[in-house]
């Protein structure tokens, strides 16, 4: 209700109903969607609460507990330093979810403004950014990375920033690609012929039919950031242990305890697929109800 | 008779002269050099006078669309003058060009292509009130969308549906109800009817027609199917690799074409008639049009023309007014061609 | 007279399954003699095109799937064929030519190349008679400079000669069938007319049969010797194209005739349109098909098919209404 306050009164009801709509839709026409929305939004929630919601601290050390398998006393079990591996999964819902989602959603906002903007306005100016994208991706991501880490230190947000930017500007390619499709469409000719502001194309006729794509970008890199945040740990150059991520108890305690702890990798691993797959299924299902030529059709 | 001719006073709605869009060709690969340039349309002519239809008819790669955008200014100029309305548009910027486009609007070919299919049907027909700022209150806004929507037989109610919803034929007259939603007095029409089913061409055919009527609009008819062209028209020009090489109005085209093309054109359609067709001459012409990038001397036509002269390999043929009504840019028609050597006017 | 080429019975095909299922092409007969050109004319959904792939079996399976009738090449019926057999009659003893010349050709291969290829295949000859054979029909076809242009790829061609060289590989093994679908659709209109004549006229020479598929009624009249007419997928009409154009009998032949502009009649006059949409195959409805835009429509058509019948000699509609009014 906070945003729509400079709205007319009369159109504050209509847009909770279209809001209502959208949700009725999503769990009529799409119920695996909508299944993927509820496993992210019980992620979410975990994640924002896990100092209430654990059982025990992320890093409460009990050597007498090393490596017990799942019990009731510890859901997922403990880890070699009996640490309760809930407890972790909890808290690092909370800074996998938050990098996954930050860094992802920054990249999409760089491929959506980079590939509109060049795919839009296309040659000579298309051109050049296009080459200095070219020089970006020819630079080796991890000597960017091992760079920036150094300068500023590792942490969160020098890792949202470095590969939100990283995939951000590699995936702008998908996105100039379908906003060049998109912009041959004589419908974008025809608004420019009535004298349409740019603006006006790029937000009415560009962005809504290039989100197919958009989605498709930001869904698939939420699992990739995740994943690469575990490779930065393993190099050091990711959140600084022993802060818990699903990445870094994966490719940490998780390899290393394999045969005698498997719940070690199990339960990171579980709830890394778990909310991948749920942004996929949900993002699939957004793409369709957005798309007025799916109306109907499941 | 329901389409007369039109009440010609006054000045030109439009008038196109010495028209030039030229697009340059590049070559290399690091160092990109222009290495020549595609003369789309070579130095065209014409007028469109209030409440007519010019046809523009020809085959495919002669100019006549890209004519089309030249006017929208949507292809940048290479030369000559644009007056519509009796202002000179050629030279105008964006901001200018703004309010113009108001009273010049299109119909494009792809009932497909042509709407955003993220849109809804009242939002597309609207769109132009909307970027000219003129819809008014919310209730006149709807107000004129349903009358819009009524006006090219549609019901209301589909202001609310999505163009997927909607088959060729209404898609085009959604396409109709957008072009007239600013009451414009020149539309153009870029192959209106050549993606429709032929049951469904006549319908869009009759609406252009009643909306000419009643809202006295002109229309540049842009088609290659020349048994709707001269339907639609009033006058008509044809087009051969970037230049008009006959106008004349409608019935003088038809009954008595100059020009070796328009004839070779016109025996080319088939009539819908086994009969006639059986006893028909069938004077072909012969050969395919040639490439823009390389167009032959002279006369472009002069390489397919049954009736060549040496000279038509030489110059090209001014178009000449013969009578008061018809121009034609042929070496058989019009003066004694000047002779060689002597500089092109 | 011949007995004919080709015979259809009864051919019906679908698209999809379960409650998406579409039936494109529903209960259609026609033949087809040597020497004649058969128009099959139609609008978009009408199932001409579909009917002329499943002459073939070329139909996409699945989607689609013909699922009932029989189509007797010169009595065997195609349908009960071996993979075998099928692919040895296509492009050897029926040819067929596609709307698009483009993407009916290879674009890594000579244009000699695969009017050979057909020859070295069906017709057992050797590479280098093959060869000699493409450069002859090239000719044929009246390629300017074949000998030379039978090295060329595709892209080298424009439009109407690569339709000029579908025709030559087309008449290579010397078809007793042509198919050509939509033959001139993507030409300019005086191309249309030498491609159309050069079609018309080989066929004669070679006494092949002609299956004409178009939407356009000019070329039908200037080209067909008989003509059937298509409707949601269901044969409206058919008869000499004499008939058809002098006498048509269908309301929708009739509405086709009245809707197009023509270049010998008077101009400026209102067009006569069909009135509504064209079929959504998917909701068809029980009776006629034609019914929701017909001008004749009675309440016996809302309820019933109407079956072809004869209207006297070779000419049969499916209609219950008396049109001479």
């Amino acid at each position: 209700m906070t945003i729509a306050l400079d709205r007319p009164a009369a159109s504050r009801p209509r847009r909770g109903s279209a809001t209502m709509k959208f949700i009725g839709r999503l769990f009529r026409e799409k119920p695996l969607g909508a299944a993927g929305a509820v496993i992210f939004l019980v992620f979410l929630f975990c994640g924002l609460f896990a100092d209430v919601l654990a059982p025990y601290g992320y890093n409460q050390i009990s050597p007498i507990n090393r490596l017990k398998p799942p019990s009731w006393q510890f859901l997922f079990g403990t880890d070699n330093l009996g640490r309760d591996v809930f407890s972790r999964c909890l808290y690092g819902a909370q800074l996998s979810v938050i990098i996954g989602f930050c860094a992802a959603g920054l990249a999409t906002i760089v491929s959506v403004v980079i590939g509109v903007v060049s795919g839009y306005i296309g040659g000579r100016f298309d051109m050049i950014v296009q080459r200095m994208v070219d020089a970006w991706m020819s630079f080796p991501d991890l000597i960017v990375l091992i760079v920036v880490v150094s300068v500023v230190g590792p942490g969160l947000l020098p890792i949202i920033l470095v590969l939100g930017l990283l995939l951000g500007i590699g995936g702008s390619r998908i996105i100039r690609g379908a906003t060049i499709s998109v912009r041959e469409n004589m419908y974008v000719t025809a608004t420019q012929s009535m004298g349409a502001s740019t603006f006006r194309i790029l937000f009415r006729h560009i962005l809504p039919n290039v989100m197919a794509p958009v989605i498709i970008l930001f869904t698939t890199r939420v699992g990739f950031v995740i994943l690469a945040e575990s490779g930065l740990s393993f190099l050091g150059l990711g959140v600084p242990p022993p802060a818990p991520t699903w990445g870094g108890m994966l490719s940490g305690s998780g390899r290393t305890y394999m045969l005698q702890g498997p719940w070690l990798a199990l339960a990171p691993g579980l709830c890394l697929t778990f909310v991948v797959y749920a942004t996929n299924v949900f993002g699939d299902a957004l793409r369709d109800l957005l798309d007025p030529r799916m109306r109907g059709t499941r | 008779m329901s389409h007369a001719e039109p009440v010609t006073t006054g000045a030109p709605l439009l008038r196109v002269s010495d028209l030039k869009v030229h697009f340059p060709i590049h070559d290399g690969v690091l160092i990109r050099r222009r290495s020549g340039s595609v003369k789309a349309v070579d130095g065209v002519s014409f007028e469109v006078r209030k409440g007519e239809t010019l046809g523009l008819v020809g085959e495919s790669g002669c100019g006549k669309s890209t004519t089309g955008m030249a006017i929208l200014r949507m292809t940048p100029l290479t030369g000559g003058r644009i007056e519509f309305e009796g202002q000179d548009i050629s030279g105008l910027g964006a901001r200018k060009m703004r309010p113009l486009r108001q009273r010049l609007q299109m119909v494009y070919q792809d009932p497909y292509g042509s709407l955003n299919p993220r849109m809804k049907v009242g939002d597309i027909v609207g769109e132009p009130l909307v970027i000219h700022g003129v819809t008014g209150t919310q209730d006149a806004y709807r107000a004129r969308i349903q009358e819009l929507l009524r006006l090219v037989g549609l019901r209301p109610d589909m202001a609310e549906r999505y163009p997927h919803e909607f088959s060729g034929g209404q898609r085009q007259r959604i396409s109709i109800a957008r072009a007239v939603a600013l009451n414009p007095s020149l539309v153009l029409c870029d192959e209106p009817v050549s993606a429709l089913d032929v049951s469904i061409q006549a319908q869009v055919v009759n609406l252009f027609q009643e909306l000419q009527e009643r809202l006295g609009l002109s229309y540049l008819f842009i088609a290659h199917d020349l048994a709707v062209v001269r339907h639609v028209s009033h006058r008509i020009a044809v087009m051969y690799l970037g230049r008009i090489v006959e106008i004349a109005p409608r019935d003088m085209l038809y009954r008595e074409p100059l020009h070796p093309y328009t004839r070779g054109l016109l025996a080319a359609v088939p009539l819908p008639d086994p009969l006639a067709e059986r006893t028909r001459v069938h004077e072909e012409i012969t050969g395919e049009p040639p490439s823009v990038v390389n167009p032959p001397s002279g006369c472009h036509f002069h390489p397919r023309c049954p009736m060549a002269m040496p000279i038509c390999a030489q110059r090209a043929p001014e178009l000449t007014a013969i009578g008061n009504a018809r121009s034609v840019a042929c070496h058989l028609h019009g003066a004694a061609p000047a002779l060689d050597g002597q500089a092109a006017a | 007279m011949h007995s004919p080429v080709l015979e259809v019975k009864n051919l019906a095909v679908e698209f999809g399954s379960g409650a998406g299922r579409v039936r494109a092409v529903d209960d259609v007969s026609f033949d087809v003699r040597p020497g004649e050109t058969l128009a099959i004319v139609g609008e978009s959904g009408s199932g001409k095109s579909v009917t002329a792939l499943s002459l073939l079996r070329l139909v996409p399976t699945p989607p689609g799937r013909i699922c009932a009738g029989e189509i007797l090449f010169h009595g065997e019926d195609l349908l009960k064929a071996s993979e075998a057999s099928i692919r040895s009659i296509r492009g050897n003893r029926i040819a067929m030519i596609f709307q698009e010349p483009m993407s009916s050709l290879n674009p890594a291969l000579t244009v000699g190349l695969q009017i050979a290829e057909p020859l070295q295949l069906h017709g057992k000859l050797t590479w280098a008679k093959a060869f000699e054979r493409a450069r002859e029909l090239l000719g044929k076809v009246r390629i300017p400079d074949a000998a030379r242009r039978v090295n060329a790829h595709p892209h080298q061609f424009s439009g109407g000669m690569r339709q000029r060289a579908m025709i030559a590989m087309a008449l290579a093994c010397k078809p007793n069938l042509i198919i050509a679908d939509e033959p001139t659709t993507a030409l300019d209109v005086t191309v249309q007319a030498q491609i159309l004549s050069l079609l018309k006229n080989l066929t004669k020479e070679t006494n092949a049969a002609l299956i004409l598929i178009t939407h356009d009624l000019g070329v039908v009249a200037r080209y067909a010797d008989r003509v059937c007419v298509m409707y949601a997928g269901r044969v409206v009409e058919s008869g000499s194209a004499q008939d058809i154009y002098a006498n048509p009998q269908h309301p929708y032949t009739l509405g086709l005739m009245a809707s197009i502009p023509r270049l010998d009649q008077e101009a400026g006059q209102r067009l006569t349109p069909i009135d509504g949409q064209p079929p959504d195959l998917a909701a068809l409805p029980k009776g006629c098909a034609f019914e929701p835009r017909c001008r004749f429509a009675m309440a016996r058509c809302r309820r019933e098919r109407p079956a072809l019948e004869s209207q006297g000699g070779r000419h049969y509609r499916a209609c219950f209404a008396d049109v001479s009014c």
